[in-house]
């Protein structure tokens, strides 16, 4: 009994802590955001709220705290406030499987870095709760009752389905190569082969290809922000929403940028790993400053991968909805597909 | 009917269909933009300097020997937003007259520049002001007062009257 309570307190805290990481990262994000499409632009981006800008996010979100929050006549009220939380709660609830670095031992305990780290079917968790995330989006353009919003939803959930089966395979190919669903299994595996430095990418460099583009379309980031196409659609499935209820849209979008490039991360770039053993460096196995160790370095990985989706974002244009079909369909499938195929061969003709 | 001859995808070469190599250059450009210095002015410390030919608030020139208006009403006629009210007073001076009332509605100008053009005397250009900010329509009309600026501070611009008027 006292077990159980132990957990749940150790689960709530650590809930806690992860939410806030998030919402901080989200901020975060939206500053890089700002000054890294600023200086694509010869322009110098926010400088004014605090030291260099930094506190241009907060005071972005207080913006929109103050604003009227406005539900048109015509909207379902149900679905219109219910769509920016589903699409918040699962932008949020992916990290329950997502580990931040080894177990540690602190005071006889072990704990893990991560609420359920150690979940065997991480990554299909992952890819369940992304594939749910549409379900926000759609009902969002549904509900508001507008014909842009509506359209941003339908190009949404067909968006969702050409690239999810892509991605589905790329991943599908790193689970042949690791033997395991696990997303610390899959760590541990490229960590303990060529001295730490069998990162994915080297071995399946196509599938982190595939596996980069499709995240993008996942989070629905430019080049494949065609829900929210702004010359198109005025906002896309967010054109009725205002004040807080677009603020949740907007952060889901950063945070799902953060979950994806946690996944490529785990994935393709060895987690949490360096290609060298950490107690050269006098960090002992167990030890929370390990524990700290690997996380920065997992946190650095990821705000790598998130500035270069903004880089992108800022870099190509928006693809036109047929050849994002023609992408999704015609290229990315049978490439996913032979990669498997391949991986497969060479994990049977190697075992 | 769909075009099947000479489309995008016939014209492209190989390498450029693979769309990566062109991403990736497409994205060292960007790279590169990001160090190149910026063309924004941090507007309240570094202020722009306008050159001569520069239209911003007309102002009335006034010389050590006091103001060379000599209130004959041109601009006030000439102006087509009728924004300035011109009233003359007499004077002891050689100059018969100098303005009693001289008010310039700055909600109504328009910077056209025709009332330094049409004045006889030099006495009204336009100067390199360009920060106008009231707080009420009321403060918006300047009298003489507020419009007088000293020959000094409008050389460059009276010298630019001279050679391109």
């Amino acid at each position: 009994m006292n077990d159980i309570l132990w957990i749940v307190i150790e689960t709530l805290i650590k809930a806690i802590v992860i939410i806030n990481l998030l919402l901080v990262s989200a901020a975060i994000s939206v500053y890089l955001e700002r000054k890294i499409s600023a200086w694509m632009q010869n322009r110098i981006g926010p400088n004014r709220v605090g030291p260099f800008g930094l506190l241009q996010p907060f005071a972005d979100v207080f913006k929109l705290f103050m604003k009227e929050d406005i539900i048109p006549n015509g909207a379902n009220k149900f679905f219109h406030g219910l769509a920016p939380i589903i699409t918040l709660g699962i932008a949020i609830s992916v990290y329950a499987v997502i580990p931040f670095a080894d177990p540690i031992n602190l005071g006889g305990r072990v704990i893990q870095m991560g609420i359920a780290p150690q979940a065997d079917i991480g990554i299909l968790l992952v890819l369940a709760l992304t594939s749910v995330g549409v379900f926000g989006i759609a009902l969002a353009g549904w509900s508001s009752n507008n014909k842009y919003s509506l359209l941003g939803g339908i190009r949404s959930t067909a968006q969702m389905i050409s690239y999810e089966l892509s991605m589905g395979l790329a991943i599908l190919a790193v689970i042949v190569v690791a033997g395991s669903f696990s997303l610390s299994n899959i760590v541990a595996d490229q960590y303990s082969h060529w001295s730490g430095f069998r990162w994915n990418i080297f071995i399946q460099p196509l599938g982190f290809i595939i596996f980069f583009i499709t995240g993008l379309a996942e989070t629905n980031r430019a080049p494949f922000d065609l829900p929210e196409a702004e010359q198109e659609l005025v906002s896309g499935y967010n054109t009725e929403y205002s004040g807080m209820r677009f603020g949740m849209f907007f952060l889901a979008e950063y945070a799902n940028m953060a979950t994806s490039s946690a996944i490529i991360t785990l994935l393709f770039l060895g987690g949490w790993t360096l290609p060298f053993n950490p107690e050269l460096i006098g960090l002992s196995i167990g030890s929370w400053q390990l524990g700290v160790f690997q996380f920065l370095i997992f946190v650095v990985k990821i705000y790598i991968l998130i500035c270069t989706m903004i880089w992108i974002r800022w870099t190509l244009p928006r693809f036109r909805y047929d050849q994002l079909m023609n992408l999704g369909w015609k290229v990315l499938l049978p490439l996913a597909l032979i990669n498997f195929l391949i991986t497969g061969l060479v994990v049977l003709f190697i075992k | 009917m769909n075009i099947t001859k000479n489309t995008a995808s016939d014209r492209l070469s190989f390498w450029e269909k693979l769309y990566l190599p062109e991403i990736a250059k497409g994205m060292a450009l960007t790279f590169k933009t990001m160090f190149e210095p910026k063309f924004t002015r941090s507007y309240p410390e570094e202020k722009m300097t306008p050159s001569p030919s520069f239209r911003g608030r007309p102002v009335l020139v006034v010389e050590e020997t006091g103001g060379r208006c000599v209130a004959c009403g041109l601009c006030s006629r000439v102006c087509p937003a009728l924004a300035i009210e011109v009233r003359p007073g007499p004077i002891d001076a050689e100059k018969e007259r100098m303005p009693k009332v001289f008010e310039i509605n700055m909600l109504r100008c328009i910077f056209c520049g025709f009332c330094e053009e049409v004045c006889p005397e030099e006495a009204i250009v336009m100067s390199k002001d360009y920060e106008l900010v009231f707080t009420s329509p009321e403060d918006a009309i300047l009298p003489k007062d507020k419009l007088t600026v000293p020959i000094a501070q409008l050389q460059d611009r009276l010298e630019w009257l001279r050679q391109y008027r």
